[in-house]
Parts: C-alpha cells; sequence; structure tokens
C-alpha cells in the first residue's frame, strides 16, 4: 500500500508539511425548525479536536453528527455556544476545513483529474506547481490510470481514494470525513482502513473522522469521542493506545482493542437502552444493530 | 476486438429487422390501396388513401421542383429561429431563476399561469399583435420550445446535490465560479432534455401554425412552409401530395432531433459513460 518514497521532490515535502490545528466546540446547541415543530438535534455539545491527532467521533446513526460536521465546515451556524479553529470562531466554510461527504461529493461532469484541479482552479492557482501536486497525489491514490475517467466509471474505493486527492490538494489544515467507507463492501473497507491510516500517519495532521462503525472506530483513532443519542452531546473520550502504525490483524487480535471495544459497546448500548425506553424505532433498531456486533 | 463484432452483428440485426418491418408495411399499404383493383372490394381506411407507389411518383415530381425545397427551408427556418429564440431566452431565465429567490417569487407565478394556455391558442392574438404573419408564426414557435426549456433549466438547476456547491465553496471558489464550472454542468443534461422535448413541440406548433394563417407573409404558395404544403394539397385535392408532405414533416422531425441528439451527446461526455 505505502508508495514508495525515494525521490524527493518539492510536492512530497509540501505534502508532508505538518501544521498544527485544534478545533474547539465549546457548549454548543443547534435545532432546525422553529416554533412547535422546532427539533434539537445538538444540545450543549462540546469537544475538542487535538492538534495532529486522529479523532474519531461514533455514535448511533441519526444523532446528528453530520449536524456537527455542517458546524464545523461551516455551512452552518451553531444557536449557542462557540467552534474555534486555533482560537478564532468558524463562521465560514475554508479550505482549511476540508469535508468528505457521506456521499461522493466528485463533481459527474470532470474527470478524476479536473476533480483534483478544482480546488487550485477556483482559486486561480493553475500553476505548474499545482499540477505537479496534481500528478503527485494521483500517483499517490493509485489512479495514475484513471486520470481521465469520469466518476461514473470509478469503483467506489476509487471514488473516495479521487476525493481524499482532490482534498488533500488544498493541503487542509483540517481534514474532515463523514462515513466516508460506508456503503463499500467489507473487503474494499478494510483496504481503505488502512490506506487511509497509512496517508493519516504519513503527515498526522489533524484528521476528524465520523463513523457509525466500531471497528472501523478502533482500528482508526487516537482519540475517541462516543456520542449520546439525539440531541447529541459527548458521551465520553476514550485514548487509543495501540501503537501505529496497525495492521487489521493485529487490532483484531490485540487484547487492548477487545477491552475497548467492549467499554464503548456498553456505552452505546446504554444510550440505545435510555432512548429505548422512550419508545424510540431508531433506538430499537441501533440496538438491534450493535447486539449483533457484540458477539 | 470480438466484442465490437458482436456489437456489430447486434446493430446489423437491429437494423435488418427494421427495414423488414418498413418493407411488410409498404407492401401491406400498397395491397390495401389498391384493393378495390385488385380483389373489387375496397379496404375499410387503407382503401381511401393512395398506394405508396403513387406517392413516390409524386414524390420524384416534386424532388425537382423548388417550391417544395422552399417550403422545407421556410419550416425549418421557422422552427429553428422560434427554436434558438426559446433557448437564448429560456435557459437564462430559468437559471436565473433557479439562483434567485426574489425574482423567482416574482415571476414564477405569472409563468405558471402563461405556461398552460397551448401555443395554439395564441396565433389569433399574435396575428392581432405582430405586423407581419412571419413574425405571428415565428411567436408561437418561440412559446412552443420556451416554456418545456424553462421548466427543465429551472428544475435542473433546482436540484443540484447540494454538497457539490458546499464542497467547491469550502474550496474556495467564487459564486461566478461556482455558477460557470458546477451550477452549468450539472445544469446542461436537463438543458438538452428540455430542448430535445421543445424541438419536438415546436415541429407540432410550427405545422399547426402555418396550416392556420395560411402560410405566412407570401401569402401561401412557395413561402408557405411544410405544413401549409399540406394543406393547400388537400384544398388542391392531391392526395398524393398530403402524404409526401406528412412523410416530409417526419423526415424534417427526424433530422432535428438528431442533430440536438448528437449536440447533447457532445456538451455532456460524462453521461455516456454509465
Ligand atoms: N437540514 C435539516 N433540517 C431538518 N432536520 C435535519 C436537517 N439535517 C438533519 N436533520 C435532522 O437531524 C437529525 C440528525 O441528523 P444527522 O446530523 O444527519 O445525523 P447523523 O449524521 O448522526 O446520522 C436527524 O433526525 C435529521 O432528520
Ligand atoms: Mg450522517
Amino acid at each position: 500500500m505505502n508508495t514508495s518514497l525515494t525521490e524527493e521532490s518539492p510536492a512530497l515535502t509540501s505534502a508532508r508539511e505538518q501544521n498544527t490545528s485544534e478545533i474547539v466546540a465549546k457548549n454548543i446547541y443547534k435545532s432546525y425548525g422553529a416554533g412547535p415543530f422546532a427539533k434539537e438535534v445538538v444540545s450543549d455539545c462540546s469537544f475538542t479536536i487535538e492538534s495532529n491527532k486522529l479523532t474519531v467521533m461514533i455514535g448511533p446513526s441519526g444523532c446528528g453528527k453530520s449536524t456537527l460536521i455542517q458546524l464545523i465546515a461551516g455551512f452552518e451556524a451553531t444557536d449557542s455556544g462557540e467552534i474555534t479553529l486555533n482560537g478564532s470562531p468558524i463562521t465560514d466554510p475554508g479550505k482549511d476545513r476540508l469535508v468528505l461527504f457521506q456521499e461522493s461529493a466528485l463533481f459527474p461532469w470532470m474527470t478524476t483529474y479536473d476533480n483534483i484541479m478544482y480546488g487550485p482552479r477556483a482559486r486561480g492557482e493553475d500553476t505548474k506547481d499545482a499540477a505537479d501536486q496534481a500528478e503527485f497525489l494521483l500517483n499517490k491514490v493509485g489512479l495514475d490510470a484513471f486520470r481521465d475517467k469520469y466518476p461514473q466509471q470509478l469503483s467506489g474505493g476509487m471514488q473516495r481514494r479521487a476525493e481524499l486527492a482532490r482534498a488533500m490538494i488544498n493541503k487542509p489544515e483540517v481534514m474532515i470525513l463523514d462515513e466516508p467507507f460506508r456503503g463499500l463492501d467489507n473487503m474494499s473497507k478494510e483496504l481503505m482502513w488502512e490506506y487511509y491510516a497509512g496517508l493519516y500517519e504519513e503527515d498526522r495532521n489533524t484528521n476528524f473522522f465520523v463513523t457509525t462503525d466500531i471497528d472501523e472506530a478502533i482500528f482508526l483513532a487516537d482519540r475517541l469521542l462516543i456520542m449520546t443519542n439525539l440531541p447529541t452531546s459527548t458521551r465520553s473520550v476514550i485514548e487509543i493506545d495501540i501503537p501505529r502504525p496497525r495492521t487489521i490483524e493485529e487490532v483484531v487480535n490485540s487484547a487492548r482493542a477487545n477491552e475497548i471495544k467492549k467499554e464503548v459497546m456498553t456505552l452505546l448500548h446504554e444510550e440505545a437502552m435510555k432512548s429505548f425506553s422512550g419508545g424510540s424505532k431508531a433506538a430499537a433498531d441501533f440496538l438491534d444493530a450493535y447486539s449483533k456486533r457484540a458477539d | 476486438m470480438s466484442l465490437k463484432k458482436f456489437a456489430d452483428k447486434i446493430f446489423s440485426r437491429a437494423a435488418l429487422r427494421g427495414i423488414v418491418a418498413i418493407v411488410i408495411f409498404l407492401i401491406i399499404w400498397e395491397i390495401g390501396a389498391r384493393s378495390e383493383q385488385l380483389f373489387g372490394y375496397r379496404f375499410p381506411f387503407l382503401g381511401l388513401v393512395p398506394p405508396p407507389s403513387d406517392v413516390l411518383v409524386s414524390w420524384a415530381g416534386l424532388i425537382g421542383d423548388p417550391s417544395y425545397w422552399q417550403s422545407w427551408y421556410m419550416s425549418f427556418l421557422r422552427v429553428f429561429g422560434g427554436f434558438i429564440a426559446a433557448m437564448l431566452i429560456g435557459i437564462p431565465l430559468g437559471l436565473f431563476m433557479a439562483v434567485n429567490k426574489t425574482f423567482y417569487g416574482m415571476y414564477f407565478p405569472t409563468f405558471e399561469i402563461l405556461r398552460p394556455i397551448p401555443p395554439l391558442a395564441w396565433v389569433p392574438a399574435s396575428i392581432i399583435f405582430w405586423p407581419t404573419q412571419e413574425l405571428s408564426i415565428a411567436f408561437v414557435t418561440f412559446l412552443g420550445a420556451f416554456y418545456t426549456i424553462v421548466i427543465n433549466v429551472l428544475g435542473g438547476a433546482r436540484s443540484i446535490n447540494k454538497q457539490f456547491l458546499q464542497a467547491a465553496q469550502s474550496m474556495g471558489a467564487s459564486q461566478w465560479d461556482i455558477f460557470r464550472r458546477i451550477v452549468l454542468p450539472a445544469t446542461l443534461p436537463s438543458i438538452v432534455v428540455g430542448s430535445a422535448v421543445g424541438m419536438g413541440i415546436t415541429w407540432e406548433v410550427v405545422v399547426a401554425a402555418e396550416m392556420i394563417s395560411g402560410g405566412g407573409s407570401s401569402g401561401g404558395g412557395a413561402g408557405g412552409g411544410l405544413g401549409f404544403f399540406i394543406w393547400s394539397s388537400y384544398v388542391g385535392g392531391s392526395y398524393e401530395q398530403i402524404i409526401v408532405g406528412m412523410i416530409s414533416i417526419g423526415i424534417a422531425g427526424y433530422l432535428s432531433s438528431e442533430l440536438l441528439r448528437q449536440a447533447g451527446g457532445l456538451l455532456t461526455p460524462w453521461l455516456k459513460t454509465r
């Protein structure tokens, strides 16, 4: 998986640049709708996405994780509370925080290469340097042979890698990923875990990764944020002290990983039980899904 | 290589089937049309229609007649004149309504009240309003394509995946860049579909308008277009020519649609990869 990096091109060194960026959310609230129809999605939620760590957020489906990403990315504003990037409040979207959405957002009318070059071109930086970066990234994500293909012609895993490259060329300070590997088959999913972890370990920039998959969360995370059910807030934080780089096999057989997994499952189970007593259908489904994985 | 051969085979088979079907159709038509001579009994419907051989003879006589080609030319001119005007006004209007809420709120209700009025209902009014017959036909033709194009463009531009816009925005794209490189290409497939449907309606409208208005400014005859050609053949009692006119319109409509399909395919190459 690791591309051999022998020659040091300028593109390569800049891709390895490291920056320190921390995102802090403090007592944030967010509702959709107004008046009697208002639906509270985020309630008194605080957490830190620490600099140069891979923070994974796990929570039941529908608890408000994508909503939190909309807030962090600056596409929507909080009702109250504050989210800051390196101390300054987030008000707008920006290329310092790039999001990989749940569904592929590659532009269908652009080839892989044009998709990757979108950011630099949109900012009027269609330079030799940007083109070199694109070449480097195409190679890195293994899509050199697919540079002139449209997204529709790529497999699900390739699309996700193309999207990673499209984000990485903008050298974001924080990379935000919303369940990026959902819908991939198990085989590609595990390959993508190792692949993505490899990319992260190369530069160790701040990454924020959202998932509902416990195995994915434990394999990837430096820090794990466990969220409550809707309206969401941070339930607890676990440091995943398994050394890097990790292999799937190691993690599967690791006693420490299994210990963490039990702990996470207990917490998520409690969350589900809470809203289960409230009679929520979503909670029942959730409970069902997680109790299967516990075996 | 073998895959291509296989495709060729299917294609030629399909083409062959088409030709066989047309030949059988022509034979049945010929026999039906000559049923009175052949069997002493006139088949219902087909017995009243001139046989294809007579139609061909009549057509052969028209091939060298400049006024027949003038009819083609006039109808094409009206169709494309109205159609291009509808695109030039309809596409920007649809896009603008999609991106500007205020304009949408102001204009869309009017649009929705005018839209259900069939273009042909505009014929008398447009003959009164426009100074020349030619302009009134052009206007009605324009209306035929206009509403369809606007509705398709508007629908296409409004249903853009929100995450395309968010992705572009967070990569630092300006509003203009987002419009040009996201909104426009995302709407292109709807523009192509709207245009293809609009083109079909344009031919329907132009033929009817030519019949009703008596063939435009030249007062019929050579400047009348294919619709008027059919009408005058009917008035003149030449049933073969009626059918020549009908088939001519079929061919003209097909050629126009094919032209649009080709242009549409060139504009949206990513759709072909599906
Ligand atoms: N734009 C919106 N308007 C109204 N409700 C929304 C909106 N976005 C999300 N929601 C609601 O907020 C809740 C959380 O959604 P989401 O953040 O997508 O959850 P998750 O990503 O954890 O699955 C859901 O009940 C959803 O219906
Ligand atoms: Mg989500």
